[in-house]
């Protein structure tokens, strides 16, 4: 009779029969034309075998796991719809985290998607490249749901309806597509530093757990529902970017320090990002859950430190730009969200100032810094406001040539100085916002002078609307810009006296009230 | 009796996105399959290009000689956003773990005849290679196909041939111990019989343009050998033995069905925009069915013997149909 040996495999060699055995290694092409990238960063793999599966998943399986989350995901978000969820959030000013997200995130996960199979046809090493592919389809449910969870929002308030066309054109969307240029036009290892690891690992939580807890402290179950779904992938494409890194430290001890300056590179690109998380906790969400300074502390301070405690084995440190963090957590969410509050013809999101109550809490939870820097600045706004002359800077801001963030963080240990720097390359100065993009940049010159700048582009007459002739006498750059983003003027400027707040206001009585 | 449950009634402001508004020239809702797809991917102001290919932008319509008015219209008529895969896909594989499952509780593997059964492994084994291959070459066309509607069908077929590796690999192990996956590996590097195969998906795994690489794996192979070994030879297996290998390649058998419907409509809709890409669509097809011939004859005859050049012609103008029916003569 015939064994039956799949039984006395155990799931390590089962797992390696499914994968890493079905592959070989060519001989009509030679291997390096079939994986031509994975050499020229100088990262040097000496045993692909040496890979440890981060997780042991067949398709079989995931396709069991996936299409069970998937029914129960796509009936509450049905349910949700069906009966005008909508309007059981807490006050129709979350709705703006939701135009904040839909921009910024979905387009985000869309680029992961496509670095991720790039990584899954790239890798030179069946087990990573299987991992890899896994993640990259992850991604395209990732942001499928989060358009599915948000369209019906899209039908009954303003701001939403273009995410897809602004995604490339918006000034506030570039720095996360920056981003996400920057390590999909990388070399594979560092894709997989930036995204799989950086962003993943060390700051995923960060980004998502307020997103998803906001949603849930503020009664949107479609987003708090995606959210929750998608955690399982992440704990998987977490255990794969930490796998990544000790590989790559585990085959040669020359991969440490091209590793410790991506670490380094791609936490700070990844902070820089979160300055707009930091705004959305502290000041969009009605019920808040926590500030922006303690969820740094919680998640990246504690978490983080522990996981570069666990890699200094292998000789990696902390990220250079760590302390620099943690002096910024108490300033960023305030700067942002003032940058934004002065700019009120720009977003497809509107801005406020807080209520009294809300700038308590704010005193309450930055006792450093909100009373003597931010406070005063929002009352002045609040007054000028209500005096009728609502402040509007007109001007094109000025970008960090690396991050892309407009300029307004602060000189290290000096919150009244903002913080400029400049390099010199080929006899034209760049600027950048921080020592630390200062770096990133003088490493990489040739990358960074590319970098697409909305405040640049527009007076070179490459952000018009179709059908505008830009070699005409009386062409103005950026006159009509508002129609180059497709921004629906009901979408701008403040919240009080907008559509969305009355339309609201209206609904939720026709819906409560006989 | 008919309840008329009843909702609060809001009158929406919109109907759905702008962009898709644009796209089906009206405000109207919009199914989650083109939510989830229509015109998403970035196509401008990208800020580096890649530092692995600086000829190229991130995502660029230059690494096909296929041209476009719209990439979207490589839609998929089966509309497979992630959920509606991975469900159809969830369902396909409950009824393979219930085949499994089958075959080893009623022990007819064990009950195989074992002149049918090593006939069967030799020619089945080896193609959890090809399959895994086809996973590595959709993966190139997912990673730099144009536009979301092409790259997510191409991941999908992706990972469903991982899928049939892996299912192919099963069935091995519910046949015979591990020698027999041992075996068909070395017959896959050395044998005779597969080389040419072999050198076909190897070849495709350094050709640049992802449209061909598309038409030779999808369209050219496949197209011969999934009616080949799947049908053909199975119907050749159950009728000399019993249909446990039927039982157990029903997967195979399905997504082939299924993903044909995708494929000629994306052929279609490609040859349609433009008389030039009929063109380069024929010269392809020519070109790869001719090398996919040469390909699978060796292994056609392991299989079939004395048949397998009929078969082969027949599948062949099988072949054939299917590109004139989706408007490419050849």
């Amino acid at each position: 009779m015939d064994m039956k040996a799949s039984k006395k495999l155990g799931l390590k060699e089962r797992y390696a029969l499914m994968t890493r055995d079905l592959a070989w290694n060519t001989t009509y092409q030679p291997m390096d034309k079939v994986f031509p990238q994975t050499t020229y960063e100088g990262i040097k793999i000496h045993d692909w075998d040496k890979w440890e599966d981060p997780f042991r998943l067949t398709m079989d399986a995931y396709w069991k796991y996936q299409s069970e989350k998937e029914r129960k995901l796509y009936a509450i978000l049905d349910g949700f719809n069906q009966n005008n969820g909508h309007l059981s959030v807490t006050d129709a000013r979350y709705i703006n985290v939701l135009k904040l997200f839909l921009g910024s995130t979905p387009p985000l996960e869309l680029m992961a998607a496509r670095g991720f199979s790039m990584m899954g046809r790239q890798m030179n090493g069946a087990g990573p490249r299987v991992a890899c592919q896994m993640q990259a389809v992850d991604e395209y449910r990732h942001f499928q749901t989060q358009i599915h969870s948000i369209s019906n929002y899209n039908k009954y308030y303003n701001g939403m309806d273009e995410f897809a066309h602004q995604q490339s054109r918006m000034w506030y969307l570039s720095d996360g597509k920056s981003f996400f240029d920057d390590a999909i036009t990388a070399g594979p290892f560092e894709f997989m530093v930036a995204i799989g690891f950086a962003f993943e690992y060390v700051l995923t939580n960060i980004l998502f757990v307020p997103f998803i807890s906001g949603a849930a402290y503020n009664g949107d179950m479609a987003a708090m529902t995606v959210g929750f779904s998608a955690q399982s992938d992440e704990a998987r494409h977490m255990t794969l970017g930490l796998e990544c890194i000790k590989f790559m430290l585990e085959q040669d001890p020359d991969n440490l320090p091209i590793v410790q300056r991506w670490i380094d590179k791609w936490t700070w690109r990844g902070t820089r990002k979160l300055a707009a998380v930091g705004m959305m906790m502290d000041y969009m969400l009605p019920k808040r859950i926590m500030s922006f300074k303690e969820a740094w502390e919680m998640y990246v301070e504690e978490n983080g430190g522990a996981l570069f405690k666990d890699l200094a084995r292998y000789g990696i440190t902390i990220p250079k730009c760590f302390g620099q963090t943690i002096e910024e957590k108490e300033h960023v969410s305030h700067q942002s969200w003032i940058g934004f509050y002065m700019k009120p013809g720009a977003t497809p999101f509107h801005t406020w100032i807080p209520t009294p109550d809300e700038m308590d809490w704010l005193s309450e939870k930055y006792p450093n810094t909100f009373d003597k820097y931010y406070r005063p600045v929002l009352e002045f706004f609040d007054a000028q406001e209500k005096a009728g002359n609502r402040f509007d800077n007109k001007t094109a801001p000025m970008n960090c040539q690396v991050c892309v963030s407009t300029m307004k963080f602060n000189e290290p240990g000096d919150p009244m100085e903002m913080c400029f720097r400049e390099s010199i390359y080929k006899g034209e100065k760049f600027h950048t916002c921080s020592d630390h993009c200062k770096e990133i940049f003088d490493n990489e010159p040739e990358k960074y002078i590319q970098t697409f700048i909305s405040s640049h582009q527009v007076l070179q007459g490459n952000c018009e609307p179709e059908g505008v002739d830009v070699n005409a006498p009386d062409f103005q750059p950026g006159k009509q810009i508002l129609d180059y983003w497709k921004l629906d003027k009901r979408a701008l400027g403040d919240f009080n006296g907008s559509e969305d707040q009355k339309n609201f206001a209206a609904w939720r009585e026709q819906a409560t009230k006989n | 009796m008919a309840i008329d449950l009843r909702t609060v009634s809001i009158t929406p402001l919109r109907q759905t996105f702008g962009h898709l508004a644009r796209r089906m020239g009206a405000d109207k809702p919009a199914s989650r399959y083109i939510e989830a797809t229509m015109d998403l991917q970035p196509v401008e102001n990208y800020h580096y290009r890649p530092t692995w290919e600086p000829q190229y932008d991130i995502f660029d319509t230059t690494r096909t000689a296929i041209t476009m008015k719209d990439w979207y219209a490589l839609k998929d008529p089966r509309q497979y956003y992630y959920g509606a895969w991975t469900l159809a896909r969830g369902r396909m594989q409950e009824v393979a773990e219930g085949d499994f499952d089958l075959v080893d509780e009623l022990g007819l593997a064990a009950a195989y005849p074992s002149a049918g059964k090593a006939q069967a492994l030799k020619v089945f084994l080896p193609l959890r290679h090809v399959a895994w291959a086809s996973n590595l070459n959709k993966a190139y066309v997912s990673s730099y196909g144009y536009g979301i509607a092409i790259s997510q069908a191409a991941c999908y077929a992706s990972m469903d041939q991982l899928g049939v590796a892996q299912y192919v690999t099963r069935l091995g192990m519910a046949f015979d111990d591990l020698d027999a996956l041992a075996t068909a590996k070395t017959a896959w590097l050395e044998g005779a019989e597969w080389q040419e195969l072999r050198r076909y998906v190897e070849d495709l795994m350094v050709e640049k343009d992802w449209f061909e690489v598309l038409v030779a794996q999808d369209f050219a192979l496949e197209g011969l050998l999934y009616p080949l070994f799947y049908e053909r030879y199975n119907e050749k297996l159950n009728a000399a033995y019993s249909p446990v290998f039927s039982m157990l390649t029903r997967f195979q058998r399905e997504w082939y069905g299924e993903t044909t419907k995708w494929l000629d409509a994306v052929l279609k809709a490609t040859g349609a925009d433009n008389p030039a890409n009929k063109e380069q669509l024929a010269a392809w097809i020519k070109k790869w069915r001719e090398r996919a011939v040469v390909a699978l004859k060796p292994v056609a005859a392991l299989a079939f013997g004395a048949e397998a050049d009929a078969i082969m012609d027949e599948l062949v103008q099988n072949l054939n149909a299917r590109a004139a029916k989706a408007g490419i003569a050849l």
